[in-house]
């Protein structure tokens, strides 16, 4: 019969060791190997090296292939003293890993040389398990988690697009929601802003939609604007969010907000919808094209009707602002490809989606090289309605 | 040479509420006089007075904007696709 002690040291023979001044060098290098502390989470939370993946070694085997997918890249494991790690290291070894090392001495004995450490940014328990669906993806994981919450969306108006791309967002754990919209619940909005509900006819949309998001998801912070989205109030508004949800119904406001979000180098991510169809594309200030290199004028009224007076399918906005919170996620995220330069035509009727190529304007007034400061301009002759930050 | 336009539903009405129409010509700028002839609704709100495609619209040959191409004379080849994408208004709707 073998005993504990009997085993660690017949491991530690099969596997190889590093010292906590060797890990310091090889962190310090060009292609630094990836570290895994494999304690438990609890461990974990007091304190870690900064580089460090959190796998728990009872995880190792199953989360390895997506943490390192190549089995001949560097790795080091470490745990509270060495242990656990170096079982770890013997583990992926047959596993096929062929270059992994256990750090000698573990997290302790990296403290106690005085080296760096910190509390890593985690997930409480409750957390963990509201966003447990997102934790297993290797795209998104606790960082990616982190970041959702710690991000701000601003949604141009709470109504067909505001409402699904909104109730996404802050299922997912956005952290701030923006909400501007200075209009009342209708209803005759009810057919397709599923954000708000017959018994709120009335009542601020700001509002209601505060009310749907923070009783799905009290992790997020709704602030509201109940106000028309102006030259004068945009700069105050825009400033300190990481990604625009356009829902706007007009042009006024379409084109106040991409000057302000070239000036602000904000993303927006924008849909617009008629009857059956759809139009999705992102607009990344500089990287790609902004709205006025895709129509660098808005088009006179009556060429231009509002969904008031031509409709639309009440699920057509259920579409395509579900794809606009997939947008805002991707960026956020930084992950995946998302749809800049690119404009998506969605049709209800055939149930077809279209891809068009967008290109910047190398004249374009507002993004280009030869744009001078950015002015704003509230084009109120082009909307019969005014400009209106609000859905209708 | 025959070229499907995909029209918007803003211009369809003046096509017979047709959502794809055909034209001949083996340039836009031939396929849109076509298409001008057979619809003449449409004209105005895709050209203006001097036969420019409009700051408002843009369209599409084989899916690139011609803007950035040859413009009205831009190829487009038997059997080509033609978007012609009016901006829309309709967001928060």
């Amino acid at each position: 019969m073998t005993t504990y002690r009997e085993l660690l040291a017949q491991v530690k023979e099969e596997i190889s060791e590093i010292d906590a001044r060797q890990l310091t060098d090889e962190l310090a290098a060009a292609q630094p190997p990836l570290l895994i502390d494999v304690r438990e989470p609890d461990e974990y939370e007091q304190g870690a090296i900064a580089e460090a993946v959190h796998i728990p070694r009872g995880f190792l085997e199953s989360r390895i292939e997506a943490a390192a997918p190549d089995k001949s890249q560097r790795i080091v494991l470490s745990c509270a003293s060495g242990a656990r790690s170096a079982f770890g290291a013997k583990a992926l070894a047959e596993l096929g890993y062929t270059d992994v090392v256990s750090l000698a001495g573990g997290f302790s004995g990296w403290k106690q040389a005085g080296n760096p450490w910190s509390e890593p940014k985690v997930l409480d328990a409750e957390r963990r398990r509201r966003y447990s669906r997102h934790l297993v993806i290797p795209e998104v994981g606790e960082a990616g988690q982190l970041k959702l919450l710690g991000a701000k969306v601003l949604m141009i108006g709470a109504g067909g697009l505001g409402s699904p791309s909104s109730l996404y967002l802050a299922a997912a754990g956005v952290g701030t929601i923006g909400i501007i919209d200075d209009d009342v619940v209708d209803a005759s909005n009810l057919q397709r802003q599923v954000i708000h509900n017959t018994e709120r006819i009335g009542i601020p949309k700001a509002e209601s939609a505060e009310l749907t998001l923070t009783a799905l998801n009290p992790d997020v912070e709704v602030v509201q604007y109940r106000e028309r989205l102006t030259s004068e109030n945009i700069d105050r508004i825009l400033s300190g969010y990481d990604v625009v949800v356009d829902g706007t119904d007009n042009f006024p406001t379409r084109y106040l907000l991409n000057d302000a979000s070239v000036k602000h180098n904000i993303p927006v991510v924008h849909a617009s919808i008629f009857r059956f169809e759809g139009q999705l594309t992102v607009f990344k200030p500089h990287e790609g094209p902004c709205y006025r290199c895709l129509f660098p004028e808005p088009p006179p009224v009556e060429l231009a009707p509002s969904c008031a007076e031509g409709g639309v399918l009440g699920v057509l906005p259920g579409i395509m602002g579900t794809l606009q919170a997939t947008e805002a996620l991707k960026l956020i995220l930084e992950i995946g490809d998302p749809l800049v330069g690119r404009l998506l035509l969605a049709d209800a009727l055939d149930m077809s989606f279209h891809e068009v190529q967008l290109r910047r304007d190398p004249n374009c007034p507002v993004c280009s090289e030869h744009a001078g400061p950015i002015e704003y301009i509230d084009y109120d002759e082009f909307c019969a309605g005014g400009a209106h930050a609000s859905a209708h | 040479m025959s070229i499907s336009f995909r029209m918007p539903p803003i211009l369809r009405p003046q096509v017979g509420g047709a959502r794809q129409v055909e034209a001949n010509g083996a340039t836009l700028g031939e396929a849109l006089e076509d298409l001008f002839t057979q619809y003449p609704g449409v004209k105005e709100q895709i050209v203006d007075s001097e036969g420019e495609i409009n700051r408002f619209v843009n369209v599409y040959v084989q899916n690139e904007d011609v803007r950035l191409g040859d413009g009205l004379a831009t190829p487009v080849p038997d059997g080509g696709t033609v978007i012609i994408l009016p901006a829309m208004a309709g967001g928060a709707c």
